[in-house]
């Protein structure tokens, strides 16, 4: 799994069967001071995120895993939001 | 997910048998408003997509997840067409008003 911020969130108005009505979200990949670490993508949330919350994110097949059904096509979901993360400072 | 735009199809008569009858579109990759990032690459379309349209696209097994692609050589797909997208309380993308 890897850490991301939630930035924002997409509304898509077709989607692929088993996608209707899911949450998708707008992650930007952060490093262990916060610090941006990467371009946006877009994954579906597990665990009720939202804008502001430091989450952390499961990518491939594994991440329909974490939704209800196995057989989505997505590739990446917030699996956990974060207290805390990094060094421990 | 990425985001992208369709920037354009593919026709392609010679292929692998498990591509036959399937849509193959090229898509760009964008930034949250919709603004072209560079990379470009071929994906399935599985929700009718058309040009200009931004969309959402699943790389890798999961590009297998849909009733169209399931067994077939796909590593891509596109899975949602995007309606807004808003970043920091803002809408910073629209269909049909595209890139600001």
């Amino acid at each position: 799994m890897r850490a991301a911020v939630v930035a924002g969130a997409v509304v898509a108005a077709r989607v692929a069967a088993g996608l209707e009505g899911r949450k998708l979200l707008v992650l930007v990949p952060v490093d262990a001071e916060d610090g941006v670490a990467g371009t946006p993508f877009v994954a579906c949330d597990a665990v009720g995120a939202g804008p502001g919350s430091r989450v952390m994110w499961v990518g491939g097949k594994e991440a329909a895993l974490a939704l209800d059904r196995g057989d989505l096509p997505v590739d990446a979901t917030c699996v956990g939001i974060l207290e805390r993360h990094g060094g421990g400072r | 997910m990425k985001l992208g735009s369709v920037v354009g199809m593919v026709v392609s008569t010679v292929k692998d048998q498990g591509l036959q009858g399937l849509k193959l579109l090229v898509v760009e990759d964008c930034d949250p408003g919709g603004r072209g990032a560079g990379s470009r690459y071929v994906a399935v379309d599985a929700v009718g997509a058309g040009m200009g349209e931004m969309v959402l696209t699943a790389a890798g097994s999961s590009a297998r997840q849909t009733t169209l692609t399931a067994n077939r050589p796909v590593d891509s797909v596109i899975m949602a067409i995007v309606e807004i997208v808003e970043v920091a309380g803002e809408v910073v993308y629209r269909k049909g008003e595209g890139p600001e």
